[in-house]
């Protein structure tokens, strides 16, 4: 056995390297918002986000982002309010008709675990050739759909693990009580309410910040959207757009575009924080 | 009016058929890509794709190393930053933290996991590439822009962190505290338990959280196109400029249609994506449903 000193000293080295580790990855966080504020927040202007691009805007002269802003909430609010239709029931499904543990329920989850994983520029080339096959041009809808079929498995997946936690005497005792299954579907609904907006603000979040599904699919355009069949500017797409700018003017403009998408990203996130420990306190 | 019970029918028939549909989507994704690669293939075959090296769609080549080569770089690099970085955090939170530290340090890292990749790719452009490119290559003695696989691999590393902590802080805590109690019973210190208990026992745990990691670094498109320099060529070191597979896919799709072979070529690097990360997805996703079904 070696001497208690040394061994104590080689836990002191390892907890320090542990502690370290904690602080590099936290602290980047911190790093990553602040360089964003510190470079973005000299550029940012009222007429940033209240004008759409006027001529010459590439170029450093006047205009804004409004109609980059508006695109991403259109296709953010219509996307993730598709996926929540599309996944509400496909939980309940899974949860209250298909025995629990089943072959069936399991890989189905399993799917959407997948389905979870599989990277935004695929569905997006694959979205793209659907689109040209039917001689549908790059437009807001074909971004919707993308976005959607992005969105569907993280509303299925959270809602699944809030399901989880519903206590099963819950479920016992509306059945007990004559319901239907539909009817105790709708209870546990209830009771996961404020967990049901966290899911969908946190597939509000993962649908305004995507670019590589929006940037075969939804295409780029200097006008306020107006037609869902036409090509429609969106906030990561302008960023990234205006950073590949040569022009100092414009890519002072991407990052305070980028200031403006970490902004409503963390009002999101504080949203969605505050709603889960409410779900932790809520009961019917 | 309606009767309960036909209520209930209706809800559970039009819930199964949108489950149905929604699990037929991998298929269709799957048979799409390959339909559209199908060309490709036909001229070509597999092994020929993936071991040239030569990219150069206008004279009809097709060489697959490049990227495959960018991603891997790209992949491995991040990998050897974050591993041993998030294994080391998620031992500390679980084993010495306090439950204040660790319920306000994991909340932070979801918000990591909330940030958009664009901005990951605006802080890469504006913190890592300029600190390569001036400050560490020539270190070195090497001539780099910055854009390169190493700020590739850093952007990625910060990308795949919170995925991989709040995965492996949780297969720690299924670890029964028992194992920990007879360990420092016996004498040994609290890091001797982490080293020769604790890690050995969360192993396929921390694997499959690995494995998930690297489906997502693979994957990752917009983040690391931004960083990467872009250069269909083999990086001899890590300041040299990468091309990896999204990044060829999200810059040349849509261009160029009318090129022979060339949106199917694009579409087999979509296929080619997507295979390997449904594996890797697959294969961590079920060594965590056994870990999980163990201990519950």
């Amino acid at each position: 056995m070696r001497n208690i000193k040394a061994r104590l000293i080689e836990e002191k080295i390892a907890k320090g390297f542990m502690q370290l580790s904690g602080i590099i990855i936290t602290g980047s966080l911190f790093f990553i918002v602040g360089t964003i504020l510190y470079k973005g927040l000299p550029y940012l202007s009222w007429e940033m986000i209240s004008q759409t691009p006027q001529g010459g805007f590439y170029m450093g002269k006047e205009g804004g982002i409004l109609n980059a802003i508006l695109g991403s909430l259109y296709l953010a609010s219509a996307s993730t309010f598709l996926a929540t239709l599309i996944g509400i029931p496909i939980v309940l499904y899974l949860n209250v008709y298909v025995k629990k543990g089943s072959l069936l329920a399991r890989s189905a989850k399993l799917l959407f675990d997948v389905l979870f994983g599989i990277p935004s520029i695929v569905y997006g080339a694959i979205a793209f050739s659907l689109m040209v096959y039917l001689g549908i041009r790059a437009s807001l809808l074909g971004g919707i759909i993308t976005i959607t079929l992005l969105t569907i498995p993280i509303i299925v997946r959270t809602l699944d693990e809030l399901i989880d936690t519903i206590p099963t005497d819950l479920r016992h005792v509306t059945s007990s009580l004559g319901a239907t299954r539909w009817e105790t579907a709708k209870v546990m609904l209830k009771y996961i309410k404020p967990g049901l907006f966290t899911a969908i603000l946190l597939a509000f979040g993962r649908a305004i910040g995507d670019v590589a599904g929006v940037l075969l699919t939804t295409g780029f355009s200097d006008n306020l959207p107006k037609y869902i069949d036409e090509p429609t500017a969106t906030l990561p797409l302008a960023i990234f757009f205006q950073l590949s700018s040569p022009i100092p003017e414009v890519q002072g403009r991407a990052y305070a575009s980028a200031l403006l998408l970490t902004f409503l990203i963390l009002v999101i996130v504080l949203c969605s924080h505050i709603l889960a420990s409410k779900q932790k306190k809520h009961k019917i | 009016m309606i009767s309960r019970l036909a209520k209930d029918k209706i809800a559970k028939n039009s819930s199964a058929l949108l489950l149905g549909l929604s699990s037929l989507l991998i298929l269709l994704v799957f048979l799409g890509l390959l339909w559209k690669a199908q060309p490709v293939l036909q001229e070509y075959s597999l092994g020929q794709l993936l071991s040239e090296s030569v990219w150069a769609p206008l004279k009809g080549k097709f060489g697959f190393l490049p990227f495959i080569m960018g991603t891997l770089w790209v992949t491995a690099l991040s990998l050897l930053l974050a591993v041993p970085l998030c294994i080391a955090a998620s031992v500390y939170l679980v084993e010495y933290a306090s439950d204040r530290l660790r319920n306000m340090v994991l909340p932070l890292v979801n918000v990591l996991a909330a940030i958009p990749p664009v901005l990951y790719g605006v802080w890469g452009v504006l913190f890592v590439v300029p600190l390569l490119g001036t400050y560490v290559a020539p270190v070195f003695g090497i001539s780099s822009s910055g854009y390169s696989v190493f700020a590739g691999g850093i952007v990625l590393a910060v990308m795949i962190f919170p995925i991989m902590v709040s995965i492996m802080v949780e297969v720690l805590q299924t670890i029964p505290y028992e194992l920990r109690a007879v360990s420092l019973s016996l004498g040994a210190t609290r890091w001797e338990t982490i080293k020769h208990v604790i890690l050995k026992k969360a192993k396929p745990g921390l694997l499959a959280a690995v494995v998930l990691a690297i489906s997502r670094a693979f994957g990752e498109t917009i983040a690391v196109l931004m960083v990467c320099g872009n250069i269909p060529h083999l990086p001899k070191s890590i300041f040299d400029a990468g091309y990896p597979i999204p990044a060829l896919i999200a810059n040349n799709f849509g261009e160029m249609m009318s090129i022979p072979l060339y949106d199917s070529a694009l579409m087999f690097a979509a296929l080619l994506l997507f295979l390997i990360i449904f594996g890797f997805n697959l294969i961590s996703r079920l060594i965590l449903n056994r870990l999980e079904g163990q201990h519950s």
